[in-house]
């Protein structure tokens, strides 16, 4: 494929989604149709410029909450699943309960949470809780799935469990845990949303899905629109982040990250 | 090449082992086998008779369930494993595969260097310490795989079936730098193979294993009149030898041609 072909390729995307938003656009203004049904992008592009002192604080609550679950997760996850590799029967009694909270949907056990605990907790503990399974079973899995020989090698020159760990088992965990990450990342963000939305705190420190819920109360749809336009590129914005490390860090060895070879 | 030496004791003794798997298959039965100072001995044989077991069992990494394996200096020396996958680790270069063995002995990177240079200088590959394994032939994925063996300067070194996966000039290329290197540092080789060519062209001696449980049921000395060249692969000793060891290998497959 010539260089042309290849970035036309790549602008491909950009340009559909700016005929998108001309025929929103021109459907609004041809229609008439009334910014509390549907603004126009222009409207909510005005909307976020005026608004963004109250939206841009939200924003970084969000991001807050969101970035602070995923960094308890990663430790927590990471130091559960080494304990389980280490102790089998500490993974037969504690996994089900990592499982009990995993399939239990967030939004039902947040109004439980939000009693016991102070909003703010609440919330985050709520994101904490749907990014820590994916970064726990994946962790563990990849922990359990070293290369049998290479295992054998290990038992042959007499290695510790400590250097088991940290020269075999660790290193082949890494593509899985970094695609728990990858999960736990998007799902942190979801987990801060909905407990945001079920907690409904105002005031300092109120999250982006807080923002969403009054302006829907007053009928301020254009804010609305924008603070789903941030939510989206906060999301996109983590995914690429995470995308980023996972490449770095497996950029030399891993046959999903490498260039192919001749 | 060295030849057999019949009057040297054994480097190890295996007598009577047996070795029964968790799930009730008996892979050895009675096997009674003898390893040489200095000599390259083949275990030839058919498909799961054992021979890998055999191998782990004298590498420590299972127990027989009878039978005795005794070491001429009564424990176990320093030994290496080469697998029949390359087994490297995807994620560390070249250099610090080879690294591992003497890492895991508590040998800081400065202090192994000078053993992994030289290590990686005898399998040809000098040039390619910061190469990763997916960066590398399979090949020369086995030379790294050799010369992780080899930087421990093992007495013993054990070979599963190393070049099975590889196509015949690559196999061919690495049995002759096998057979110099051994020259070389007069290792003990003890190699597990299906194929009579390659273990005529290698050995000192062939032993030829029967189907599971696995015993040993003939010994073929392959003491070639001139060196071990190109012109050995078509002379009619090399010939006459793999006849043998084919017939030998024959004899144990006839109970099951029924399959």
């Amino acid at each position: 494929m010539t260089r042309h072909a290849r970035f036309s390729q790549r602008l491909l995307p950009f340009g559909v989604f700016f005929i998108v938003l001309a025929a929103w656009e021109a459907l609004v203004r041809l229609g008439e149709i009334p910014p509390y049904i549907l603004p126009a992008p222009t409207l909510v592009a005005a909307t976020l410029v005026q608004d963004w002192g109250t939206l841009s604080a939200s924003l970084w609550a969000t991001l807050r909450t969101t970035a602070l679950a995923l960094a308890l997760a990663v430790g927590g996850g990471v130091a559960l699943a080494i304990l389980f590799a280490q102790w089998r029967w500490l993974e037969r009694s504690f996994f089900p309960f990592a499982v009990v909270l995993q399939v239990t949907p967030i939004i039902a056990i947040a109004p439980l949470l939000l009693v016991y605990l102070e909003p703010g907790t609440a919330v985050l503990v709520c994101a904490f809780l749907v990014a820590f399974f994916p970064i726990l079973s994946n962790t563990a899995l990849g922990l359990a799935s070293a290369d049998h020989n290479l295992r054998d090698l290990f038992r042959l020159y007499g290695a510790s469990r400590w250097q088991q760990l940290r020269l075999l088992r660790l290193p082949s965990a890494m593509p899985y845990f970094l695609g728990g990450l990858r999960i736990a990342g998007g799902l942190s963000l979801i987990g801060a949303i909905a407990a945001e939305i079920a907690a409904g705190t105002a005031g300092r420190g109120a999250g982006l899905a807080y923002r969403i819920v009054e302006a829907g109360y007053r009928l301020n749809i254009p804010r609305m629109f924008a603070a789903l336009l941030l939510i989206s590129l906060a999301g996109i914005a983590i995914y690429l982040a995470l995308e980023a490390v996972s490449r770095f860090v497996l950029r030399r060895w891993h046959e999903s990250r490498a260039e192919p070879q001749g | 090449m060295t030849d057999a030496h019949p009057g040297t004791p054994a480097l190890l003794s295996l007598r009577n082992v047996g070795k029964r798997f968790a799930n009730g298959v008996t892979a050895l039965e009675g096997l009674d086998l003898d390893v040489r100072q200095g000599e390259i001995l083949s275990l030839l044989g058919p498909s799961g008779c054992g021979k890998s077991t055999a191998l782990r069992l004298i590498a420590g990494l299972a127990e027989p369930d009878a039978g005795t394996i005794a070491w001429r200096d009564g424990q176990r020396p320093e030994i290496g494993f080469v697998f029949q996958d390359a087994t490297l680790m995807p994620w560390a270069s070249v250099f610090d595969n080879v690294w591992l063995p003497l890492r895991l002995r508590g040998d800081s990177r400065e202090q192994a260097a000078p053993r992994i240079v030289e290590a990686l200088g005898r399998v040809g590959l000098g040039d390619f310490q910061k190469a990763y394994p997916r960066e590398l032939s399979g090949g020369m994925k086995m030379r790294v795989s050799i010369a992780r063996a080899l930087v421990m300067r093992p007495a013993l070194l054990l070979m599963d079936e190393p070049f099975a996966a590889l196509d015949e000039i690559t196999r061919a290329r690495l049995n002759r730098d096998l057979l110099a290197l051994q020259a070389e540092l007069g290792a003990t080789i003890l190699f597990v193979t299906h194929s009579v060519y390659e273990s005529v062209y290698l050995s000192s001696r062939i032993v030829v294993f029967s189907q599971r449980p696995g015993r040993v049921i003939d010994t073929i000395d392959v003491a070639p009149p001139g060196p071990r060249d190109e012109a050995f692969r078509v002379s009619s000793f090399y010939v006459e030898t793999c006849r043998a060891a084919s017939q030998a290998l024959e004899s144990v497959m006839q109970p099951a041609t029924a399959r």
